[in-house]
């Protein structure tokens, strides 16, 4: 079984990148920079450092590093940043991006052949671009007695959830969350119970049997594995007194809450994988009995949708595992402090003669410290880590975690069979709810002697 | 949910297209042929929320006419069609009519042909039970389960193409005995092979047959009693896994399969769970007989009884041949009336048979269940269409 790679031809590869260059410079001045122009005519422009920023104003100060960097700042401190990138919605796609390729590749290792390999030259690691295209570039086709306006709006709704459940998800300590609530845990109860009813919602409104019974199916299995769910996570409220996810990760800084939990987690565990619709709960999209299941009727984009608001909200149960049983971003700090010399004289370029002949002065260059100063503190002792350390050693900490907690989630799929309907309800009405219990009450006992809680020894 | 009758509907249609008014609680749903789980043909489901109160099954999307087409062709001629109805299966299907065609003409077959043909038998049978038990695995949604066997068929395969020079379809067996000598030195490579392809299989209990969900699945669904197999005339595998003592090979042997100790599996419960782990069992059998027809096999000699052009069949007579193919007796029933082409050719297959278990065993099913049923009948729709 040999794989016959498509010969290599330089005069083609230089071809497809002028081809890129080309359209690359066709689409950004036709739609890039009208676009920004209308949005810097109509946005409010921020203030920085007493100058009202102007395009003119930002495209000077880039070629500025005195500047350049409190510009960038400014940028990583705003709201748009928080929503739209690092702790919301970009991140979360990204590794849901990363994790439909990992899942690829890894199911192709444990089933005994190769998976995506031509796109993108190294592992097929443009397939998922390749797909998203063909997806964008399909028909969409609506079944005609179709409840058209709740049929359009349920891939937009699903994805629109999934976001919402990324963004209560704290990443990084210092409120690198975009929503920090007192009532963070129940708001993720909220968000959760929001899935069965887009779900029944898409499945009724295509007015087809298949979705129909995929979501009669769906609303058992996911209205069902919420109150074990639910449960699963009362013990460690119990024991840190709180709802807000921040502060049950701080609590986590001695040791995770898995060590005295294990039954919650795996109860937990088991419910987000039915959440998930994950093999071997995969009933709700059973291929041989049910086509797609409430999958069946979409198509193109929206069926894209639909799966990337999934893989986004298999990332966010992930990190939630990781924020309530693994501690988050809790662990050794890693990362060492920024040089004094760089931050205050700043970069020496030598030429190879040896003589310097470029001085780069970075005065703002203590990029991630919520206060430029932290380092001085640092220095003089008063403080043990700047919050920049903090904040990159906490994120490589929780990714590593989520990651793990991801591969976990996705291996049950290349080793079990799906499983039935009554077989899926006794789980989680007899087994999981009981063992929830079981969970709560050795919680309450922990409390109670005095071992952990407000007033434990721990 | 109930089926929907449009008032505003003035034009009328014809009664094929027009919605069936039923009960209130009970849905149709037509499975098949554009279905991921059907093949190729429909089952007519009607379920009461999650139970199946009546199933139809509708085969025949893959009717091709080779009885009918068996009549325009000489006996030669008529080998390369006849196989076509299961290519993954192609030898033991090829296999009555080879033998009912020398009874008709009375010639010997040499005896080094008839253990060639027994390998080749047995190799197809694994290959065939790779295919069905990959589709198996992939109904019950264990992916990985569909690309194991799948994958190993491959060592099957490669036997075979070694022996006849053709991937599936062989048309090997030719009355007189096979078309070809096996290559030399293919004692020791198919050994090797067949040494290695048990142990792959044998790995199939880890990941499938001994997982908790399959056996909490499958096991009591689908249960077929022994009485009822034997009343619904099933065959093979299914009429083996409801504990009924009866293989072809054993039973009525044929070539030399009397020679070689072939030991039948039997299993009592007669459910899914049963019905798909005896094709498992036949496969590691299929390995020892091959093991034992290597080491019997005269190691030279002719393979080949000539036969003349346009064979005739001898005045008017009939004979009736069968064999155990991959889904149980395979029977060919040939009439000549003296004329270069038979009068007529029957193909009896055991897909048929077993399909007509499928409305009895599904009547009262959970929907989910339907899937493990219906595969595990050991039935290849384009077979029992011939």
């Amino acid at each position: 079984m040999s794989v016959i790679a498509p010969k290599f031809r330089l005069a083609y590869f230089l071809k497809s990148i002028i081809d890129n260059i080309f359209w690359a410079i066709i689409l950004v001045t036709l739609i890039g920079i009208p676009a920004i122009q209308i949005g810097l005519f109509y946005g409010d422009l921020p203030v920085i450092e007493g100058e009202l920023l102007t395009a003119f104003l930002a495209f000077t100060w880039l070629f500025n590093p005195a500047m350049a960097l409190p510009l960038v700042k400014s940028l990583i401190y705003s709201d748009l940043f928080r929503i739209a990138a690092f702790p919301g919605f970009g991140f979360a796609a990204l590794i849901a991006a990363g994790t439909i390729f990992v899942e690829r590749k890894m199911l192709a290792k444990l089933q005994l052949r190769v998976g995506p390999f031509y796109c993108g030259k190294i592992e097929g690691i443009l397939q998922l671009a390749g797909d998203g295209l063909k997806l964008i570039s399909k028909e969409i086709i609506i079944p005609a007695k179709a409840d058209k306006p709740i049929f359009w709006a349920a891939p937009v709704l699903f994805v629109a959830t999934a976001a919402a459940f990324v963004s209560l998800i704290p990443v990084a300590p210092g409120g690198w969350v975009v929503a920090d609530l007192d009532v963070g845990l129940l708001a993720v109860f909220a968000v959760i119970g929001f899935f069965p009813i887009i779900t029944v919602l898409s499945a009724w409104s295509a007015n087809s049997k298949y979705p129909f019974i995929g979501g009669i199916r769906a609303l058992h299995q996911m209205v069902s594995f919420e109150i074990p769910l639910i449960l699963s996570l009362l013990g460690v409220v119990i024991l840190t007194g709180t709802l807000n996810l921040s502060e049950i990760v701080e609590s986590q800084h001695n040791f995770p809450w898995i060590i005295f939990m294990p039954i919650g987690a795996i109860v937990f565990f088991t419910a987000m994988l039915a959440e998930l619709e994950r093999i071997p709960f995969d009933l709700p999209e059973a291929e041989s009995e049910i086509v797609a299941g409430w999958l069946t009727e979409f198509s193109g984009m929206m069926y894209g949708l639909v799966q990337l608001g999934s893989y986004v909200k298999l990332y966010a149960f992930a990190a939630l595992f990781v924020v309530i049983f693994l501690g988050g971003w809790t662990g050794p700090v890693f990362w060492p402090p920024l040089d004094e010399q760089i931050i205050t004289t700043g970069l020496e370029i030598s030429s190879y003669t040896g003589d310097p002949f470029l001085t780069v002065s970075t005065p703002g260059l203590p990029l991630f410290d919520a206060d430029p100063n932290e380092w001085i503190l640092q220095k003089q002792g008063e403080l043990q880590y700047t919050t920049g350390q903090l904040l990159i050693s906490g994120v490589v900490w929780f990714v590593l975690k989520t990651i793990a907690v991801i591969f976990f989630i996705l291996l049950p799929r290349g080793v079990f069979p799906r499983i039935r309907i009554d077989m899926l309800l006794h789980i989680g009405w007899y087994k999981l709810i009981g063992l929830s219990f079981v969970n709560i009450f050795i919680a309450l006992g922990l409390l109670y002697s005095g071992i952990l809680g407000p007033e434990g020894v721990f | 949910m109930t089926e929907q009758i449009p008032t505003d509907q003035t034009k009328e249609l014809p009664p094929g297209l027009q919605l069936e008014k039923v009960d209130d609680r009970i849905m149709t749903l037509n499975v098949g042929p554009q279905h991921p789980g059907s093949g190729h043909m429909r089952i007519i489901v009607r379920i009461d929320g999650d139970y199946i109160v009546d199933a139809d099954p509708d085969p025949g999307y893959v009717h091709r006419g080779e009885e009918k087409m068996a009549e325009v062709r000489n006996y030669l001629l008529n080998i390369p069609h006849l196989e076509r109805p299961v290519i993954h299966d192609s030898c033991n299907i090829l296999y009555p009519y080879v033998l009912g065609v020398e009874d008709l003409v009375g010639i010997e077959v040499p005896e080094r042909a008839k253990y060639v043909r027994v390998i080749a038998a047995e190799l197809n049978r694994c290959v065939y039970t790779q295919y069905w038990l990959a589709i198996y695995g992939i109904f019950l949604g264990h992916s990985t389960m569909f690309m194991w066997p799948a994958g190993d068929r491959e060592l099957m395969i490669d036997l075979l193409e070694k022996m006849t020079g053709a991937r599936v379809t062989h048309s090997y067996f030719i009355p007189g005995g096979v078309r070809n000598d096996i290559p030399a030195n293919f004692e020791d490579v198919c050994l090797r092979q067949v040494n290695y392809f048990e142990k792959r299989i044998k790995e199939y209990a880890d990941i499938f047959y001994d997982n908790p969900i399959l056996k909490a699945r499958t096991e009591d669904t689908g249960v077929l009693s022994s009485q009822d197999a034997i009343r619904l005339g099933t065959t093979g595998s299914v009429l083996r896994a409801s504990g009924i003592d009866y293989d072809v090979r054993v039973k009525e042997p044929y070539d030399v399969y009397e020679e070689l100790d072939v030991h039948t599996n039997v299993l009592k419960d007669g459910d899914s769970y049963a019905r798909s782990k005896i094709p498992w069992l036949d496969m590691l059998e299929s390995c020892n007989i091959i093991r034992q027809a290597l080491e019997k096999m005269p190691k030279s000699g002719s393979v080949r009884t000539k036969l003349k052009p346009n064979p005739k069949g001898v005045g008017n007579d009939e004979v009736y041949r069968r064999v155990e193919s991959g889904r149980g007796a395979a029977g060919m029933h040939i009439i000549s009336n003296g004329k270069p082409e038979p009068y007529r050719v029957k193909i009896s297959p055991g897909s048929f048979r077993n399909l007509i278990a499928l409305p009895y065993l599904l009547k009262g099913e959970k929907l989910g269940n339907m899937p493990a049923v219906y595969w595990s009948l050991n039935y290849w729709p384009v077979e029992a269409d011939r």
